[in-house]
This record gives structure tokens, C-alpha cells and sequence, in this order.
């Protein structure tokens, strides 16, 4: 920071007086404000893992029924919303990644200043923000009216969300690579596509892997998209693509209002098992990111 | 003319080769899939639009604007206003971006003002940990641990606040429950400060370094630096981040759902239930199984949709004006 | 290149001598021949009436102030400027005959011909061993015991072998910047051109690296044909045969600017150039009282 210079006068102190209250209340204020974010986050990590870790247990996670509510949470277990989790999300991922990337390798890359590059950039910006329940209408309506609820049409609402986020951060990402190296490719006799695939992608693969993990613990914890497009069920149903199916989020919302203390201790302990995923999620985001040299020395 | 390179006397006449090769079939079809994949984009927004408006028609013609704009909303006797709804997406939304908006400030200038960019990592870690939490989980902790506590606060507030003029008629009234507008609103404020706080940062950072130098060399403190010199630059940013977070706080459907009380009531009484598009559509969706009732619902997904559209786009406009106006001066 | 691990080209043995150029100027040993080239960047004429050619196993250089188009006449000769979407090309520029510019030619085979090293050393983000073997593997060479040898026989033709030839799985990032730059050289070379375009090659590097690439340009010019880009006349007085000198139009005042138009002032034997020009910008130039 540039330091603070006094015209000619004899006097080096601090500003006195009103102006530096004034600084230090700004000040305090900035860090007040972080303390207030801090709060509502500490609370709630605490409640869930207070409320949520008496819940885990081995049969928990893994057992094939979802009793029903009146039941206390020792009987059954939350399987079928743990498999459909991550079956559904699993399978969204599949198809948004790719997509994904390769739309933000054509914007990138292709598009340079052409009108619809720009277009598809700017709208794949907004679209990052509809929210997420629209994505569930719009399934619901494209889709579940035609060929019933599936694990495989909440794949696609959530598949729709997490497309305009990996293709955003493919984009910056690919923004990042210097064009020295594409030359350099171009230079030895490559075609786009070679110069893409084998230069520019795996350059910046490290920032590409991390931002579609961050898409996919999004998508794991949403719970709007899915109610319009699974349904619910009781028990166990892995295929993914007929019948109505189960997740951790749809399980959390529907237990979420039960006055059972069965069905809300089985809520605290999704909440407790989706947190964990996502968690995890974001730390190998994390680490990936720093695991990968830049490219830049 | 031709395009064949001359062969060299010591080249033996099959690799005398020419320069040609039509451009190779995997080079044009990577180009067409990544376009296609581009286009993707569009083409979802584009039946998302379509789609969701025909299933909605019955609505807009068996109730007519009065009908769909009107306070009345009772399915049971076939009266499907919004009004409730729309009423109630934008007291909420208007109350976490009150909220919101300071925090947010606070954080973003914390970090790029105050914090030495080697202790900002943590910080930072900590905004992407609030972002992270689902949706069902704030609500889940809101409707089971938040609205029981506040309900009591509330209660003080309002009993306290019986007869004084203007405040009264937002904190005071009789129905108090936890969930209620102000407590949607609450957990709306938590939801979207991560987004509204890196957006300004993003917008913040790009105050050119020697204007901040300028007004630190004129004698200002920090804070007067601020206001002299960042302000200025990222105001127009920074609403544009605002503009954002109200655009999410207006959609995020589960945690409003769980929390708001789930009764269309109009009123400024902000303790009081409420109700709002997205949590009406989730709430109510199992039970709307066809006809105008459907419809009803997905129309208000259609009006969310063209909202949030709205306000994202200028937002983003007026986001990247700004920072294209900073940078490019 | 065809997919096949065979040259395309044989490289002509010339009898060497160290003062003049040595290359005969028959229509043979024409690499290239350019013919009022003209270069236009929308509708700013960059680089204006060029007509040179460039022989067999020479260095030739291109010298002059800065921004009169030595490198855009350079990006010119290997469809570089193609990567420009408004640039465009007036005039003639032949490769061995061929029109370089004819609208049957495909830049990348045009490329996998004639090679370039640029200003700033460019190495991949992979392995030293994956940088050099990245030209042959796109050109269809997989077999593990060929690439092996592509890659040590161009690192000792770009003297860098003695010095890597312990870790190359490490990353090209790891290496000083003259090591860099021998590594992207060998790159270069191991898809074998016919020439090498070089973009000041040394301007980012320290005298001593710089003494071994120019070492090594003299090491490769028997079996290549080197056109090199420099803003050190010393150096171009050190390794070429040839030299072109550029400026700007006579009206114009030379210096850097992206608004001026460059024309080739002289060209000839870099003897004669530096010790008896012809052009009066030419002597002003080479005695330092411009540039």
C-alpha cells in the first residue's frame, strides 16, 4: 500500500480527531461484517453436525429402506437417497462436463469476436442464473409429461444447471492459457482441433477439473430441480432410468416439516451426509487446483 | 499456377509432395460439436420459454390478467391469484438484499482494502464454505432450530414496538411466528452474500492501483481513500452485484420454502407468515395435478423465469460497463 | 507431412565458405521468392511492395527499426498471419516454386515445412521429452523407439541434449531461459523443415545463451535454411549471409508505432550491406545514426 505523506508541516502523527475515528469505524465495520457472515455459518455447521452425527451410522447410509416417519431413525436407513444422489447427480455430470467444456472451447477458441460467441457467452452468464427450480418446471414440462418421472429427468434438470457453470469457468479458464503456447502449436503444423486438444486443454485442465467438481456439489445439494422430476420413493430403486426415484435433498425437504422426531433426526443425518459430500467436492476442487503447475513461470 | 513443391534432384519422386490436404474431417467436426455444444445454451433457454408458457396458458386465458393479478388465491374455489406471491418474492428479496448488501460491502472491501493478499486466502475459503452449503440444509436448520428462536424475538420486538408510528407497521402486528417473511429474508441474505460479495470484489479490484495511490499520497486515510477513490469507480458495479443478489434471492425456492410460513397473505407486517413464487411452486406442486391449477403454478415458474432473466441481464450489463469503463480509461 | 517417419525434403550439401554468401542465385536454390508482397491488416498496409528471395542453406536476416514489418514479412513466409483474422496478403510469396498463398494450400502442411521459434521461448506445459516428440506425434509417429531417437537427435542438434538428457520427464517450465529456448529450437527441428523462421530468437536471452544459439545456427545451417528476424546488427553481421533491411515509407519518420508502413530499403550480401550500402537509410542505419 502507498504510505501516507505529509505536506511540509512539522506534525507526523496519525490524522487525529474525527477523521481517524472515523477510519477505525470503517474499519471495525469491515470486520464486523465478516463476523456476521462467520455466524449463521458457524451455527449451522454445528447444528448439523450435532443433530446429524447421532444419525450415521453404517446402517444408515447404507440400508435399503426408508421407513416411514413415524418410525424413530434406528430402523431402515437412508440408502436408496444416498445411491440416488449419487446416481443422478453422477449421471447429470456426465452429460453437463463435456458439453460444457466443449461449449466454453468454442467460445473460447472458435468464437474469437463473432456475434454469436458473444451471444452464447453472454447468455450462458445469465443462464447460470435461473434459478434452479425453473430447470425442474422445464423438465417437468419437456419431459416427465411424456415419459414419467425418472432418476434420468432429474439428470437432466440438474444437467441444465450445471451446463452454463462448466461452460463459464471452462471459458475463463481457457482465457488464462497464453497464446505463445497456441503458436507455438500452430507453428509445428497442428490443426485447431490438435492445438486445442492437445495444447491449450490439458493446459488448463487444472482450473477446468475444479470448476465442474464445484458444478457438481452444487448440483448434489439441489433439491428444487428434483422434486418436479423424481418423485419420491421408499425404497431402492437403481435404475436410473425409469421410475420414480429418491435423493438426499428431496429427502431433507419432505422430512424437513415431519413432526417426527424420526423422520427429522433422519433429515439431520442426510444434511449432515450431503455437507460431507459436498465438502469434499470442493476440497479436491481445491486441491487440484494446487496441484496443477501453472503455466505461467 | 501450380501448388506442387518442385522436386529436389536428390528427392526420390514420391515424397515430392504438395501443400495441399482438404482441412482433415476431425478438424471440422471438433469446430461443429463445440459449436453445437455452444448452442445448447440457447437452445434450452429458448424451449424453457416456449415450453413452460404452453403448459401455463390455461391459466392466463380461464383467469384472465385480472384473475392471474388479483389477491385472491384459493384453488379449492378455483381463484388462482399471484399477486400473494409476487408480493411475497419481493418483500423477501428485498429484505436479504438490504441485509445482504453491507455485509457483502464490508467483506469484499475487507478483503481488498484491508486484508494483505496472503491472509485473504481464508477468508476467501470461508465465503466459498457459506456458498457451498445446500439450499435444504439452510432451510432445514432454519425451519427446525432458526424460526423457534426467533419466534421469541420476534414477540419482544413486536410487543415492544406497539403504537410507535412507522415501525410498528413492519415489525409490529399480532400473527408472529418464526416463519415469516423477515426470517426468509434472513436466511435469503446468508444464501446470497457469497455471490454479491465476489462480484464486488471482482468489480472493486479493477480501481486501478494509482488512483489508490493518488488519494493515499494526498494525505487520506483508508477510509477516505474509499470513498475518494474506489467508490467512485465501482458504483456502478456494485449495483450491478446488487442487482445479482436480488436476482437469486428472488429465485432460491427451497430454503424460502421451508421457512416462510406457506400462507398468501399480503401484509407489511414482516413477522408475520408469508408466501412466494418459488414456495408456493414447490410446496404446492404435489397437489397440483392437472388443469388451472397446474397451470397456475408453472405460469408463476413462466413470470419468475422472465423476471430473473430481467434483472440478470442488467445486471451483467451494467457489471462489465463498469468494468470495461475502468479499465479502458 | 505425409504419416510416414521418412523426410520430405533432402538437404542440399553446399560447399562453405565463411565471407560471402556461397549459395548460388539460380532459380533453384530459391526457397523462397517474394514478389511485391504487400500486407494488409484490415485496411492499414502494414508492409508495403517486398520483393526478395531466400536461398538455400543461408541465414538471412532481417534488420531495421522497430515496427517497419521484419516480422510480419517473417509470419508471412509459414501462414502465420493466417492466426490473424483481419490480415491479408497482396502479391506473391513462392515456396520452392509453389504459391504459398493459392487457396488449395493448407496452411499446416505449409507449416510442418517451415518451422518457427519465437521471441520468447515457448515451451509446453509438458515434459521436456513430450515438448520435442509433440511435433512427430501429431504427425502421425507413435512408435515409442523412433520418437526416442527424434528426440535425442534434435536435442544435440539444438546442443542441449548433454544438459537434459537426465530428466527428461521433467517439465520444459523447469529451464533457464537460454535452455528454453534450445529446447523450443529442437522442437522445431524434430519435425525436420525444410526451414526455420526465427522471430529474434535472442532478444530475451543473455549474452552467453545467446552466443550458443548463434553458435548453433551455424552448427544446422548445412542441412537448413534459416531466416531470422534481429534488432542487434552484430548479431546478423555474426550468422547471416544475407541481409534485408527494412524501414518505413520515405515520409515517414521510423519508430515504434503500429500506424507506419514498412518497405524493404536493400537487400543484399551482409558484407555489402554493412560495409558498402548503397541506401543512404541503409548507412544511417548500420552506423547508428537511427534505429
Amino acid at each position: 500500500m502507498a504510505i501516507a505523506s505529509e505536506q511540509q508541516t512539522v506534525d507526523l502523527r496519525e490524522p487525529s480527531g474525527w477523521r481517524r475515528t472515523k477510519n477505525q469505524i470503517a474499519t471495525v465495520g469491515m470486520w464486523i461484517a465478516f463476523v456476521v457472515m462467520l455466524v449463521p455459518l458457524g451455527f449451522v455447521l454445528v447444528t448439523v453436525i450435532g443433530k446429524g452425527a447421532s444419525a450415521i451410522t453404517w446402517q444408515f447410509l447404507t440400508n435399503s429402506n426408508i421407513p416411514i416417519n413415524v418410525l424413530p431413525v434406528n430402523y431402515g436407513g437412508v440408502g436408496p437417497a444416498v445411491i440416488g444422489t449419487l446416481e443422478i447427480t453422477g449421471f447429470a455430470a456426465l452429460m453437463a462436463i463435456p458439453l460444457g467444456v466443449l461449449g466454453g472451447v468454442y467460445i473460447n477458441e472458435y468464437g474469437g469476436n463473432h456475434v454469436l460467441a458473444r451471444i452464447i457467452n453472454f447468455f450462458a452468464d445469465v443462464m447460470t442464473g435461473v434459478p434452479s427450480i425453473i430447470m425442474g418446471l422445464f423438465i417437468y414440462t419437456i419431459w416427465v409429461l411424456h415419459f414419467g418421472y425418472s432418476g434420468l429427468a432429474g439428470a437432466f434438470a440438474l444437467g441444465c444447471l450445471m451446463l452454463p457453470i462448466v461452460i463459464r469457468s471452462t471459458y475463463e479458464m481457457l482465457r488464462l492459457v497464453p497464446d505463445s503456447l497456441r503458436e507455438a502449436s500452430y507453428a509445428l503444423g497442428a490443426t485447431k482441433a490438435r492445438v486445442t486438444v492437445t495444447v491449450v486443454l490439458p493446459a488448463a485442465l487444472g482450473g477446468i477439473v475444479s470448476g465442474a467438481l464445484l458444478a457438481v456439489a452444487r448440483a448434489a445439494g439441489e433439491t428444487a430441480p428434483l422434486i418436479f422430476t423424481i418423485l419420491t420413493t421408499q425404497s431402492l430403486n437403481s435404475n436410473l432410468f425409469s421410475g420414480a426415484n429418491t435423493a438426499l435433498s428431496t429427502l431433507i425437504f419432505q422430512n424437513a416439516t415431519q413432526p417426527y422426531t424420526g423422520a427429522q433426526a433422519r433429515a439431520w443425518g442426510s444434511a449432515l451426509t450431503l455437507i460431507a459430500i459436498a465438502f469434499i467436492l470442493m476440497i479436491v476442487a481445491r486441491l487440484v487446483t494446487a496441484r496443477f503447475a501453472r503455466y505461467d513461470h | 499456377m501450380s501448388i506442387a513443391t518442385r522436386a529436389d534432384s536428390a528427392i526420390p519422386a514420391e515424397s515430392a509432395s504438395p501443400l495441399t490436404k482438404r482441412r482433415p474431417f476431425g478438424d471440422r467436426s471438433f469446430q461443429v460439436l463445440a459449436l453445437a455444444s455452444g448452442l445448447l445454451v440457447l437452445i434450452i433457454l429458448v424451449l424453457i420459454a416456449v415450453s413452460m408458457t404452453q403448459q401455463s396458458t390455461t391459466w392466463f386465458t380461464t383467469a384472465g390478467w385480472s384473475g392471474v393479478f388479483s389477491t385472491d388465491w384459493d384453488p379449492a374455489h378455483n381463484a388462482f391469484g399471484a399477486l400473494p406471491f409476487i408480493y411475497g418474492t419481493l418483500i423477501t428479496a428485498a429484505i436479504a438484499i438490504i441485509i445482504a448488501f453491507p455485509v457483502s460491502i464490508g467483506i469484499s472491501l475487507l478483503l481488498t482494502e484491508v486484508v494483505p493478499r496472503r491472509f485473504s486466502r481464508p477468508i476467501v475459503y470461508v465465503i466459498d464454505l457459506l456458498a457451498v452449503v445446500p439450499s435444504v440444509v439452510w432451510g432445514l436448520w432454519g425451519i427446525l432450530v432458526l424460526a423457534p428462536w426467533l419466534q421469541g424475538i420476534y414477540q419482544s420486538i413486536a410487543s415492544g414496538l406497539t403504537g410507535v408510528p412507522v415501525l410498528s407497521t413492519f415489525f409490529g402486528g399480532t400473527g408472529i411466528s418464526g416463519a415469516s417473511f423477515f426470517t426468509a429474508g434472513l436466511i435469503l441474505a446468508v444464501m446470497i452474500t457469497p455471490i454479491v460479495t465476489s462480484l464486488s470484489r471482482e468489480v472493486i479490484a479493477t480501481v486501478p492501483a494509482i488512483d489508490r495511490e493518488g488519494a493515499y499520497a494526498l494525505g487520506a486515510t483508508r477510509w477516505e481513500m474509499i470513498r475518494g477513490a474506489v467508490w467512485p469507480h465501482s458504483q456502478a458495479g456494485v449495483v450491478g452485484a446488487v442487482l445479482l443478489g436480488l436476482g437469486r434471492a428472488m429465485g432460491e425456492t427451497i430454503a424460502a420454502a421451508l421457512v416462510i410460513g406457506s400462507s398468501p397473505t399480503i401484509t407489511t407486517h414482516l413477522f408475520s407468515t408469508g408466501y412466494s413464487m418459488p414456495s408456493v411452486i414447490a410446496n404446492q406442486f404435489g397437489e397440483a395435478t392437472v388443469g388451472e391449477f397446474r397451470a397456475a403454478l408453472i405460469g408463476m415458474g413462466v413470470l419468475l423465469f422472465v423476471i430473473t432473466i430481467i434483472i440478470n441481464l442488467s445486471a451483467r450489463a451494467i457489471v462489465d460497463r463498469s468494468v470495461r469503463r475502468t479499465q479502458g480509461a | 507431412m505425409e504419416q510416414q517417419d521418412q523426410q520430405v525434403t533432402a538437404k542440399l550439401q553446399v560447399p562453405q565458405t565463411t565471407t560471402a554468401p556461397v549459395t548460388p542465385e539460380t532459380e533453384a536454390n530459391k526457397v523462397f521468392d517474394a514478389k511485391n508482397l504487400s500486407i494488409y491488416y484490415g485496411s492499414f498496409r502494414a508492409v508495403t511492395d517486398v520483393s526478395l528471395s531466400i536461398y538455400q542453406n543461408e541465414i538471412t536476416a532481417f534488420i531495421g527499426p522497430s515496427g517497419c514489418g521484419k516480422t510480419t514479412v517473417l509470419r508471412t513466409l509459414n501462414r502465420m498471419n493466417d492466426l490473424i483474422p483481419s490480415a491479408r496478403v497482396d502479391g506473391d510469396v513462392h515456396y520452392r516454386g509453389a504459391s504459398l498463398y493459392h487457396k488449395d494450400v493448407s496452411p499446416t502442411a505449409v507449416r510442418r515445412r517451415i518451422g518457427m521459434v519465437f521471441q520468447k521461448p515457448n515451451p509446453f506445459p509438458k515434459s521436456i521429452y513430450e515438448n520435442v516428440a509433440y511435433g512427430p506425434r501429431i504427425n502421425g509417429l507413435r512408435k515409442k523407439g523412433h520418437l526416442d531417437e527424434i528426440v535425442e537427435r534434435s536435442l544435440r542438434q539444438a546442443a542441449l541434449w548433454d544438459e537434459v538428457k537426465d530428466r527428461l520427464n521433467k517439465s520444459g517450465l523447469g529451464l533457464s531461459g537460454g535452455q528454453a529456448q534450445r529446447l523450443c529450437i529442437a522442437r522445431t527441428l524434430a519435425v525436420e523443415p525444410d526451414v526455420v523462421l526465427m522471430d529474434e530468437p535472442c532478444s530475451a536471452l543473455d549474452p552467453i545463451a545467446t552466443g550458443r544459439i548463434e553458435d548453433l545456427m551455424h552448427e544446422i545451417k548445412s542441412q537448413y535454411t534459416i531466416v531470422i528476424v534481429t534488432h542487434n546488427m552484430q548479431q546478423a553481421t555474426r550468422v547471416s549471409d544475407r541481409t534485408a533491411f527494412f524501414s518505413v515509407l520515405r515520409n515517414e519518420k521510423p519508430g515504434a508505432s503500429d500506424t507506419r508502413t514498412g518497405v524493404l530499403v536493400e537487400y543484399g550480401a551482409t558484407q555489402q550491406i554493412f560495409e558498402d550500402p548503397h541506401d543512404s537509410r541503409t548507412q544511417a542505419y548500420v552506423t547508428g545514426r537511427i534505429g
